[in-house]
């Protein structure tokens, strides 16, 4: 396409069809503690990839 | 709903539900507040005139525009999520409610949570070390933060809870634990630097910056500044170290140009940063403020354009991965304070997070009632973006899933307010974030496109 070019796709729709498995690391265990900011996580699912 | 922004050359265009992210031109830029949903498949000719572009040119950009609304990759409706039921798979272990710091702006009362300076005994931590495991159902990874006050001032009972959940991990189904622990570095001697460099999944190490900076207000008891203190042991273990870890600093309203603080930190050799904004009530002198914000923003965008391309640095806030984050159910609800994550006291009493400490309406029991709480459980747990009406409607829903829930009730005295300067700085560090991500994906952008 010549006026918009897409990145990244639609990643959380797609995510919506796992349903969760838990796993991932609990956001405030890593280093704000304070400010969370949640999708600087990893996926559990994705690193074994 | 649809984001929009640009920097460094680039126009950005989040579709919010879907995930997407794309590069818009101008044209196309121009033509997006125009469109109304359901989207028509041609420009009509009002809005080409509206955005000032010929009409052909102008229904070509649409016509790419229409063939991502098809696709569900532009204002993609909102789904009808419910998370699952959380369970616990995350303590917060006060090993220490004692410090050999008394830094200015501390929310735990210099260390004590303004209760007597004690540590927790191993008892206590082997206790909630099983109610952890039992209570996680068949969660397999499993998180320990030692945190304080200062948790090497009760190094014996780390050591030995770590010896402990290690040597059950098999006999409890192949759990899994991962440690963490905070420190300010004061007692970073070579054997401890070992022990935490081998069993800690990540270590967490304060320094606020420029000495100055960390002089005026991470002081010991006597009043010292602690900068000189604790670096050498912070570098040691850096040095000797080949797992996460992060630097991290508080900024205030002393240093709303916290972006110096970080870059000295970068400078000093240190490859993983955090600086995070100080939570203070209104009108206490180190308090962030709405004047801030501009100075504050400023800071966000040098340091993210410092930190551009090949830096070999990376800043906590920043690193957001498009296409490896996690899924959208972890987006719904936060840091799972106070249903899968807990903090336990030196005593043992539990509550939702280290921030909830001391408040009785928030406690949870104590692990030896073997419990979390229900009711305290049920209000975290409801906190969802699709809940909280300030989140509803707000671009950066599923990239904070609804901030903190302490600063939220600190700062506006509900659990579900919105604490509007942390939402503020949230989205100045997300489109950040992502205007990172989107320049490293997008590949070097021209030279004169550079801030």
């Amino acid at each position: 396409m010549k006026h918009i070019r897409t990145i990244s796709g639609a990643t959380l729709k797609q995510s919506a069809s796992g349903g969760g498995c838990g796993e991932c690391q609990t956001s405030c265990q890593s280093a704000c503690k304070t400010s969370c900011t949640v999708a600087n996580q990893r996926c559990e699912q994705k690193k074994k990839d | 709903m649809i984001h929009t922004f640009s920097g460094w050359g680039h126009h950005v265009v989040l579709d919010v539900e879907s995930g997407a992210v794309h590069l818009a031109d101008e044209l196309s830029l121009a033509l997006l507040p125009h469109i109304r949903l359901p989207m028509a498949p041609d420009c009509p000719p009002a809005v080409a005139r509206a955005a000032g572009a010929d009409p052909a040119e102008a229904d070509e950009a649409w016509r790419e525009l229409y063939t991502l609304y098809k696709q569900g990759l532009l204002f993609a409706p909102a789904a009808e999520l419910t998370p699952p039921t959380g369970r616990l798979k995350a303590l917060c272990l006060h090993v220490s409610h004692d410090c050999d710091l008394r830094c200015g702006y501390c929310f735990a009362h210099a260390g004590d949570y303004g209760g007597a300076r004690v540590t927790m005994d191993f008892d206590t931590a082997r206790t909630a070390v099983d109610l952890l495991v039992r209570l996680s159902g068949a969660r397999r990874n499993l998180e320990i933060d030692f945190f304080g006050g200062e948790p090497l001032l009760a190094l014996d009972t780390v050591r030995r809870t770590v010896e402990y959940a290690r040597a059950h991990e098999a006999e409890w189904g192949g759990k899994h634990f991962r440690f963490t622990l905070t420190t300010n570095g004061l007692g970073l001697d070579d054997e401890t630097i070992d022990f935490l460099n081998r069993e800690m999944d990540n270590v967490v190490l304060s320094l606020d910056g420029r000495p100055g900076v960390h002089d005026a207000l991470r002081r010991t008891a006597a009043g010292e500044g602690s900068y000189e203190k604790v670096l050498p042991g912070i570098r040691a273990l850096v040095e000797r170290r080949d797992r996460d870890y992060y630097v991290r600093g508080t900024f205030t309203a002393r240093n709303p140009d916290f972006a110096d603080d970080a870059l000295y930190l970068a400078s000093l050799g240190f490859k993983h940063l955090s600086m995070e904004p100080v939570v203070l009530p209104e009108g206490h002198p180190l308090a962030l403020r709405e004047e801030h914000l501009p100075a504050v923003f400023a800071a966000y965008d040098r340091l993210a354009g410092a930190l551009r391309g090949e830096s070999g640095v990376s800043f906590f806030h920043f690193r957001v991965d498009l296409t490896q984050g996690p899924c959208v159910y972890k987006r719904l609800r936060g840091c799972g304070a106070g249903f899968e994550y807990a903090a336990v006291t030196p005593e043992g009493d539990l509550y939702p997070c280290h921030q909830f400490v001391g408040r009785e309406a928030y406690r949870m029991g104590s692990v030896r009632e073997g419990r979390l709480d229900p009711a305290v459980a049920a209000r975290f747990a409801a906190l969802t973006v699709s809940n909280k009406p300030s989140c509803r409607d707000c671009w950066a829903k599923y990239f904070c899933s609804g901030g903190c829930a302490a600063a939220a009730l600190n700062m506006t005295g509900a659990l579900d307010g919105r604490y509007a300067l942390g939402c503020e700085m949230q989205k100045k560090r997300l489109e950040c974030a992502i205007l990172t991500a989107v320049d490293r994906m997008a590949g070097e952008a021209p030279a004169e496109a550079r801030p």
